[in-house]
């Protein structure tokens, strides 16, 4: 498998949990995405949902996507164009969910990257980089184990589970 | 080779496999769960995932708890379709008002030793108390499972956390589990499981093994596991012990289903060793706005506080209103202004309250009685804070706008703190009411 991708940056800080991404109280009108991405962030970063661009890349600190297990608080940053998360670590529940969805997590030290900076993020099997263009340096990512890497390049669970009916 | 954890062992049985932390493995499920809160999602995933039937039914559970009652159209239609779906497909489905699905996971004797249990809801951890590996995932996950009747899972490594001595007057489980997610930090047992051990351990009855095994997932875990012991069997073949009275008590068995309790080797290897003495423990606060932001109550006190709210997955079970209601009780009125939200676990827990009159007492001093389910804890339903109030709660989460208002403040703590800052209209040492705490 090889996956390619460059966006901006996006700074985040430590332990942002799902109900950050979306608050759960969001849910009760709708569970569509296309209207919920309208708040991403909204009890954190209110400016956030309308500076918001296609191919925009997510960087944080530890522990990304803790508390609840929803997996909107992947799907909403997806229709938000967003593509791919970095972070120092993630929530477990989290990374399954966004993996599993085709959005793609990365473990790797996310200290030095400035806002707005150009990122270029390449997977290579279980390699995984990034390339910060501001100071032009390359960061290695904790690779990803082989079953996540084949959920990944048939593009999430669903087209996976398509094709395989099962784990095993 | 060394040794294994309850962990390595419970997964190795689930995938037929010699299981080791770091393996990853595809294990049987022995039992699915998905909420109002998840199986919406799941059952678009399965649709997509071309799912036709569920591999088993009688290994498939749906709990309407999030939304209780409906708080909007939109969300019973999502209920009516998951109501759909399971009379469909014989998918048990405990409706709404019937309590939170953690507690009645372990109410309907489905949460035994040694069983893999899967929910699609983070809190599906709090199974581990009764030496079950049980652990939170997406609803994509619980489609897939749905369907095959198995997950994929990476073998955890394991904390070993040893709990000793005797909690003094006024200092409760939670504050044992707070105490240790400031201890370990909101990351701090990340992919790893925490395997509880020690006298103290051993002290704690299950329903207390349930608030310490809920909120690991608050440090990251993706399991808390306790020891069987006669307790654990107790619960499940007597309906809990009568003595001390155990407030969950039923009178018959939870399950007639044979189970093998799980012990880890002598030699298991673990990547962290800790011990906690609870005898030199303080009742504890979580300040605004992060779990782990816990200090001493003496840090805390004098803090106003408008509005209490008792009752979750982690602090709503009879013990929990128990212990709240002698101070409530004692003092006979709450401070002026103060506004008391009281939400059962389950359905049994309201009809035991019921029963012996708690329920009727806390609503003649004005607290307000909402139905069994999750509603004020995550904002989906209920009572929302008015803006910049300042909540306590025996709940498990205070991050900003985790009630549904980003402008309050909500601070954690066990019910007897709750009940204090109830009578005091301030954060108030539960010990400094010694006489009413026990």
């Amino acid at each position: 498998m090889r996956l390619e991708l460059e966006g901006r940056a996006r700074l985040l800080g430590d332990d942002v949990n799902t109900d950050y991404i979306i608050s759960s109280s969001r849910k009760k009108e709708t569970l569509d995405t296309g209207v919920l991405r309208a708040y991403l962030f909204e009890s954190v970063n209110p400016a956030f949902a309308g500076s918001v661009r296609p191919g925009d890349v997510l960087v944080a600190g530890k522990n990304f996507g803790c508390g609840s297990a929803m997996e909107i608080a992947v799907t909403v940053l997806m229709a938000a164009g967003i593509r791919a998360v970095l972070a120092r670590s993630f929530a477990r529940t989290y990374y399954r969910n966004a993996i599993n969805n085709g959005l793609i997590p990365i473990e790797c030290d996310t200290s030095g990257i400035q806002e707005g900076t150009t990122l270029r993020l390449v997977l290579e099997d279980s390699r995984v980089r990034v390339i910060d263009e501001m100071p032009g340096r390359e960061i290695a990512g904790v690779p990803l184990p082989s079953i996540m890497i084949e959920i990944l390049s048939e593009g999430g669970l669903v087209p996976f589970f398509r094709k395989r009916r099962d784990f095993k | 080779m060394p040794g294994k954890t309850i962990s390595e062992k419970i997964l190795s049985r689930a995938s037929g496999r010699d299981a080791r932390a770091g393996d990853v493995v595809v294990c049987d499920v022995d039992c699915a769960m998905g909420t109002d809160g998840s199986v919406p999602m799941a059952l678009d995933y399965f649709e997509r995932m071309g799912g036709t039937h569920v591999f088993d039914p009688g290994r498939v559970v749906f709990v309407m708890d999030h939304y209780v009652p409906a708080p909007h159209s939109k969300t019973f239609d999502l209920q009516q379709r998951m109501r759909g779906f399971a009379a469909r497909h014989a998918v048990a489905l405990y409706d709404v008002g019937e309590g939170i699905c953690h507690q009645l996971m372990v109410e309907s004797g489905r949460t035994r030793p040694g069983l893999l249990l899967v929910g699609a809801d983070s809190h599906s951890v709090t199974g581990g108390a009764l030496n079950a590996f049980a652990t939170g995932i997406g609803s994509s996950d619980l489609a897939a499972t749905m369907i095959c009747g198995r997950i994929w899972l990476k073998v955890p490594q394991t904390i070993k956390v040893t709990l000793t001595g005797n909690p003094a007057c006024g200092v409760f489980p939670k504050d044992i589990a707070l105490a240790l997610t400031g201890l370990l930090g909101a990351d701090g047992a990340a992919y790893q499981a925490l395997e509880f051990d020690g006298p103290a351990a051993a002290d704690l009855d299950l329903e207390d093994r349930l608030v310490l095994c809920n909120m690991s997932v608050e440090m990251g875990a993706k399991a808390g596991i306790f020891h069987c012991d006669r307790k654990t069997i107790a619960y499940l073949q007597n309906g809990g012990s009568k003595d001390p009275p155990s407030c969950l008590y039923r009178g018959d068995d939870r399950t007639t289903e044979s189970f093998t309790p799980i012990e880890p080797d002598a030699d298991a290897e673990y990547s962290r060793q800790i011990t906690l003495d609870v005898s030199r423990l303080a009742p504890m606060i979580a300040r605004p706005h992060e779990v782990d932001n816990v200090v001493d109550v003496t840090d805390a006190v004098d803090t106003p506080i408008h509005l209490v709210f008792i009752g979750t997955c982690t602090g709503g079970r009879v013990r929990d209103f128990h212990q709240a209601s002698r101070i409530l009780l004692a003092a006979g009125h709450l401070a002026p202004g103060v506004h008391l939200v009281i939400t059962p676990a389950s359905r049994e827990i309201e009809r035991a309250l019921r029963l012996d009159g708690t329920l009727d007492r806390l609503a003649e001093m004005g607290a307000t009685i909402t139905p069994p389910g999750c509603g004020p804890c995550c904002g989906t339903a209920g009572p929302l804070p008015a803006d910049g109030m300042n909540v306590i709660s025996t709940a498990n989460r205070n991050f900003k706008a985790r009630m549904g208002n980003a402008t309050a403040s909500i601070y954690l703590a066990s019910p007897a703190a709750c009940a204090a800052a109830a009578v005091t209209g301030r954060i108030t040492d539960p010990r400094d009411l010694a006489e009413r705490v026990r």
